[in-house]
């Protein structure tokens, strides 16, 4: 379970986010929706520990985020962020084997290198694990950075927009696998997500935010409704279902 | 896209296998390293004994030393940049730049502002690179406590900083430089254009004593930093300490750089040529590999061309500008290459 309490972030005179309390219980996929400097990303970012709060706390289990050994931590909480650019020339197989370093400590046994392939096939990475990450198109990069993540066999994963940089076809395959994470591996998976009917047909959960602060939070068919994304959008959403998924149309 | 059919957990042995580098471009990594051990050693059988005649005892003496003082400024000036490059996750600023060197020659000529010649040889050796290496280690603490704990944009403020300061520690130094007595500004001089045939003979088996605790420290710790290289974000997610790490590895390079300007003066391009040569001939990330091929490839052009320019050219001329020149001309190569992408 995660838990915020009065989470408070500020840049100089902007408050990004404003006392945010959350719980996030586990298991299943819950999805971070609502408008550009919401304080989204910046609330998973703190909850994944590489930015520091100016109030409040999160926990993880039980443990505070800023409290807890790094070396424990990685192996029960990962985290992707939306830009990743590496200095060093790496092979796909070379970064998801660092998903293994919390518990190899960089000394590989045979059940982390098994960890490794299993996870290049969970992505279908496998014919490309020898190429090099600048040799690979960003669709494929995406892929290869949530191997990374889910190598590294946590229960919570937290994904800040996985989607960045896929089609339409590589989207659907990502939020396939993302559900299949949640399903088949029992992680809890935590995303910040643009596409509000990507949300809604593949979530257990979205926390809708405004302002800094969470405006709803809920079931898909609570959020998916023209009120509550209207609240949170400004704008007029038409919520239609489609094949058994809540789906707004917002085009124009 | 089929999404694949095994589960993490389940699959087994699939992954030894595929381990092997057979998919990897070229000559073999190990291969590369002991062709470059064997010139380096090559090169420094060819120094030792080129043309040896009169007194041989004393000139074989005279040219271990030289040659003894190369091996650990390549070393430092190497594993300097290589550590530098990792925990800042750049690969263009090295700590040269970054105005460790500037401090150096600030120190130098504050002696002899103050002390007149006499401060130039008023501390025994060793107590002057104690007093030297402290104050670039402090400089650096200074510099880089505060770092990494603002997050993202904090490291290239700290860079600038640093690129500051040392724009003001030189200009200092010219400004003392100016006010002082033409002999002892000529005796600063030499001290301060780097030569390799400098180095004190009595201050060598210290540094080269704490250099090799410096290696065996940073050797066991060549996963780690593997993972440091890949970034803050991504070390923090893997459970690195990162700011812990950073900050300690910032005092070895600052100690590093202290031992490579106190014994032979400033060569603000030889690590950054070193590194950066060394990148390309490993062609892998790895630390294991980077750092004894930054540290041979370093050894190879110090010796190899001080075994040129002294016993092939008579002297012809001095090494460090060569080095300087060619390690620029790199620098600036790499520069506008990056410039135009």
């Amino acid at each position: 379970m995660i838990e915020l309490t009065d989470l408070t972030k500020t840049y100089g005179a902007a408050t990004v986010l404003d006392q945010v309390s959350l719980t996030i219980e586990r298991g299943g996929v819950t999805s971070i929706i609502g408008p550009n400097g919401a304080g989204k990303s910046t609330m998973l970012t703190i909850v994944g520990r590489l930015l520091k709060a100016d109030g409040g706390t999160v926990t993880v289990d039980g443990v505070d985020v800023t409290r807890a050994r790094g070396r424990d931590f990685a192996k029960r909480l990962s985290i992707l962020r939306q830009e990743n650019r590496f200095t060093t020339r790496l092979t796909v197989r070379d970064l998801v084997a660092f998903g293994r370093y919390p518990h190899s400590q960089g000394r590989m046994t045979g059940e982390d290198h098994d960890q490794v392939e299993a996870a290049l096939g969970f992505l279908d990475l496998v014919p490309l694990g020898d190429r090099f990450l600048d040799e690979l198109s960003g669709g494929q990069r995406q892929r290869a950075y949530v191997a990374m993540v889910l190598c590294q066999d946590t229960d919570y994963v937290l994904l800040d927009e996985p989607l960045n940089n896929l089609d339409m076809k590589h989207a659907v395959a990502m939020m396939l696998q993302i559900r299949r994470a949640a399903d088949v591996l029992g992680k809890t998976v935590v995303i910040v997500i643009h596409d509000i009917n990507f949300a809604s047909a593949y979530s257990d959960r979205i926390v809708a935010m405004r302002e800094g602060r969470v405006a709803h939070a809920g079931a898909p068919k609570e959020i998916m409704t023209p009120e509550v994304l209207r609240d949170v959008f400004e704008l007029d959403v038409r919520v239609e279902e489609i094949d058994g998924s809540l789906i707004g149309v917002y085009y124009r | 896209m089929s999404v694949a059919e095994h589960e993490p957990t389940t699959t087994a042995g699939a992954g030894t296998a595929a381990r092997a580098d057979t998919e990897r471009r070229g000559f073999p990594t190990w291969a590369r390293i002991a062709v470059l051990a064997g010139l380096a050693t090559a090169f420094s059988i060819a120094y030792l004994t080129w043309g040896v005649t009169g007194n041989v005892a004393y000139v074989i003496e005279r040219r271990s030393t030289v040659l003894f003082t190369m091996l650990i400024v390549a070393f430092a000036g190497a594993i300097a940049t290589v550590l530098f490059h990792t925990v800042t996750d750049n690969r263009i600023l090295t700590p040269s730049i970054m105005g460790m060197e500037a401090l150096f020659v600030l120190v130098q000529t504050c002696m002899v502002f103050v002390f007149g010649l006499a401060g130039l040889s008023m501390l025994p050796p060793v107590a002057a690179f104690v007093l030297q290496a402290g104050l670039m280690v402090l400089f650096a603490m200074l510099l880089f406590k505060r770092l990494f704990t603002g997050g993202i944009g904090s490291l290239h403020l700290t860079l600038l900083v640093g690129i500051v300061f040392g724009i003001l520690f030189t200009s200092l130094a010219q400004l003392m430089q100016r006010l002082l007595d033409p002999n002892e500004f000529t005796a600063l001089q030499s001290r301060l254009f780097a030569r390799l045939t400098r180095a004190d003979p009595d201050l060598l088996p210290w540094v080269a004593l704490l250099v090799v605790g410096i290696g065996v420290y940073v050797w066991r710790r060549h996963r780690l930093y593997d993972v440091v290289g890949l970034g803050r974000d991504t070390a923090v997610n893997l459970g690195v300490d990162h700011t812990r790490i950073a900050i300690r590895t910032l005092m070895i390079v600052a100690v590093l750089t202290a031992v490579s300007t106190a014994l032979v003066g400033p060569m603000t391009f030889f690590g950054f040529m070193a590194a950066t040569l060394a990148y390309q001939i490993a062609g892998r990330h790895e630390h294991h590999y980077v750092m004894p091929i930054a540290f041979l490839t370093g050894l190879c052009a110090l010796v190899g061309g001080q075994f040129v320019l002294e016993h092939l050219l008579g002297h012809a001329g001095t090494l460090t500008v060569v080095i300087e020149f060619t390690g620029g001309a790199l620098f600036l190569y790499f520069l506008l290459r990056k410039a135009a992408r």
